[in-house]
């Protein structure tokens, strides 16, 4: 039978641990649960195929945020990474995973994934940071999935792929039950029992529209919807600080790093028109794009990376990375356009926005042991609140998540659910396949996005909120009562949408409750422009509370290292001042 | 209201003579993150069925053959 087709069909299956999302954090947590309880089974969900899913498909050219003895310590890092995120952070979590690190780092060298080292055979660790210094080099980055796949075969994880998890499942006394899914080729509905589910699905990368206009062209794998988002929301969890955005750096229209990560050792940097620098650090802060979105709008925009000036040696040896790891179309893209390095620099422009931990601080909330808001429910990577976890920060928080979860799954029995929730969720996934008529998914989301676009991309203005969310709202309606799937695969598309539906309504919501400007550019808004510590030095958590979104203050947790008060503003010093 | 196709060039293109799906390879189908690869029931050979890449390459890097060529979509170029 044809592919797409779409199939009437309903089934269920049991587990122990379900891991939703084979990407970076998701194929580490079913490891590690696997590991923990080798007779218990493990059941790794995918929306698209383990072997090239998630943000590192192409694999990874470095970590951005080793901790690695000698080079920096766990109290330098959690240091630095509260200063980034202006002091909002719960510090337990960031100098666990600070702790946690290295000890990963060698997991993974034993997988065969190659760090680099100096001449003394010492990690070659590099520094971009404003502080410290944590960027380690993989010169065999792109085996990073393949690696991780042998690991996963090993140890006999059942991976299901091609299956699009829709809603969690829960007791009535709030407990996690499971999952219901749906297959992105047939659209059989799947049923998943489970003690524990963790989730790794990923950025929500596809909320705003980049500014090419391709819709699938965005800074994230364009597969990494926020469906992760939106299921934590309807399963009542909370979302913590979603009104801190991700906006990145990118190259202008292909919409990929540039990457001043990699090429920053070297001696590359980001240049204005006039060829001169205009921020202190390349790190990726809300406090830099504020100053790079400065400097585009000045006049003396563009902005560009520039390593034209470096030796002709180093600067192959820069293209050799750029060319072959994590985006490795960025050579087909220059060369198009006749861009060598050599004699160009790199024109930049700010991406869409999106949610995401792994550069940012928003994400589904969770503590120190990756546990969310709700009992037997854990999320991990890009889509929890761990701020600025990169690759690294996934795999070592998805290996605390899957240790455990399954001492959870260990613990507790299955938990019983509503057999009616799983019908009226299956009327919900199909009730596009059944119209006749109607608007296609691919309409949906290009209005959705482009609604995001004009009226909730920072400068974030109040009046410009209101009525974003006014035709949002519209929009919601259409993609309820009037959206049409014919095949399997629009279905997905059409499901999809909803996710990104449901992001746009909690950034809209999350960002019009936190009445204060903070993390440069992620939040700042026109009518509040002052940082108000007052009144805002606290997390926002947006959750689900009968029936409504809501969102309230969380106090941020006493500090595990202490900030001195002339370190806490070391970040807001970007731009480059004149000197006499 | 009715529904119109949509004309677009496409980002992937499959060289006939190079492909295999036609003895039941499926790589580039199976290693798709966003699914838009599909074997053609006229041609047996792959194709891409929906324009919505994210132009990263598994489909080329995977295939045993060399017969995927991966382009930057035209709307970026």
């Amino acid at each position: 039978m044809a592919l797409d087709q779409i199939v009437d069909g309903l089934s269920e299956v049991s587990c122990d641990v379900l891991v939703i999302g084979g990407g970076t954090a998701g194929p580490m947590a079913a490891l590690k649960a696997k590991l923990k309880n080798p007779k218990a089974n493990v059941v790794l969900l995918e929306k698209a195929n383990v072997k090239r899913s998630g943000a590192i498909s192409m694999g990874m050219d470095g970590l951005n945020n080793a901790v690695i003895p000698g080079y920096a310590t766990p109290e330098q890092y959690t240091k630095e990474i509260t200063i980034a995120n202006d002091g909002i952070v719960d510090q337990k979590a960031v100098y666990k995973y600070a702790q946690n690190c290295y000890k990963i780092v060698e997991e993974l060298d034993s997988f065969g994934i190659r760090f680099l080292k100096n001449e003394n055979g010492d990690y070659a660790v590099k520094k971009v940071h404003h502080i410290g210094s944590y960027v380690l080099p993989m010169p065999n980055g792109e085996t990073v999935k393949k690696a991780l796949y042998r690991q996963l075969r090993r140890a006999r994880i059942l991976i299901s792929n091609r299956y699009m998890a829709t809603r969690l499942l829960k007791s009535s006394d709030g407990r996690i039950a499971g999952a219901i899914s749906v297959n992105t080729r047939t659209a059989e509905i799947l049923v998943i029992r489970a003690k524990a589910v963790i989730l790794c699905m990923g950025a929500a990368g596809r909320l705003g529209l980049p500014t090419s206009g391709y819709m699938f062209g965005t800074y994230e794998n364009a597969a990494n919807s926020g469906d992760g988002y939106a299921m934590a929301y309807h399963a009542g969890a909370a979302l913590a600080n979603l009104e801190c955005y991700q906006i990145n750096p990118l190259i202008k229209d292909y919409n990929g790093p540039a990457c001043a990560y990699v090429a920053g050792p070297f001696g590359a940097f980001t240049a204005n028109n006039e060829g001169s620098r205009f921020i202190e650090c390349d790190y990726w802060s809300g406090q830099m794009m504020l100053e790079f979105y400065n400097e585009l709008l000045s006049g003396k925009g563009p902005v560009f990376l520039q390593l034209k000036h470096l030796h002709p040696n180093t600067i192959e040896e820069i293209e050799t990375t750029l060319h072959k790891v994590e985006r490795p179309t960025r050579g087909l893209f220059q060369q198009g356009r006749g861009v060598d390095y050599r004699k160009e620099s790199i024109e930049m422009h700010i991406s869409e926005i999106g949610f995401c931990s792994g550069h940012s601080a928003s994400g589904v909330f969770v503590d120190d042991n990756a546990r969310t808001t709700v009992s037997g429910l854990y999320a991990a990577g890009d889509m929890a609140s761990v701020p600025h976890n990169y690759m690294l920060g996934a795999f070592t928080n998805g290996a605390v998540a899957g240790i455990d979860a399954m001492e959870f799954a260990d613990s507790h029995d299955f938990a019983e659910f509503d057999a009616a929730d799983v019908a009226m969720e299956r009327d919900r996934v199909l009730a596009p396949t059944k119209r006749e008529d109607g608007i296609p998914p691919n309409q949906v989301e290009y209005k959705t996005r482009r609604l995001v676009n004009d009226y909730l991309q920072p400068p974030k203005v109040t009046r410009k909120y209101e009525l974003g969310m006014r035709r949002l709202a519209e929009a919601r309606e259409d993609m309820q009562e009037r959206m049409i799937a014919r095949n399997a695969h629009e279905l997905l598309r059409a499901l999809e949408v909803q996710s990104i539906m449901d992001c746009a309504d909690m950034a809209a919501h999350a960002s019009l409750y936190r009445e204060e400007s903070r993390w440069g550019l992620y939040h700042w808004r026109t009518d509040f422009p002052e940082k108000d510590n007052e009144n805002w030095f606290c997390h926002t958590l947006l959750s689900k509370q009968n029936g409504k979104m809501t969102s309230e203050k969380r106090a941020v947790e006493p500090y595990v290292v202490p900030i001195a008060d002339d370190e806490k503003d070391l970040y807001d010093k970007q731009r480059i001042r004149a000197t006499a | 209201m009715p529904l119109a196709s949509y004309q677009t060039s496409v980002p992937v293109v499959v060289d006939d003579a190079k492909c295999i799906a036609d003895k039941g390879c499926t790589v580039c189908v199976d290693v798709c993150p966003l699914d838009v690869l599909r074997i053609s029931d006229m041609t047996n050979k792959a194709y891409m069925a929906y324009d919505e890449c994210w132009y990263c390459m598994p489909c080329e890097a995977d295939c045993p053959t060399g017969a995927v060529t991966v382009n930057i979509p035209y709307l970026l170029r």
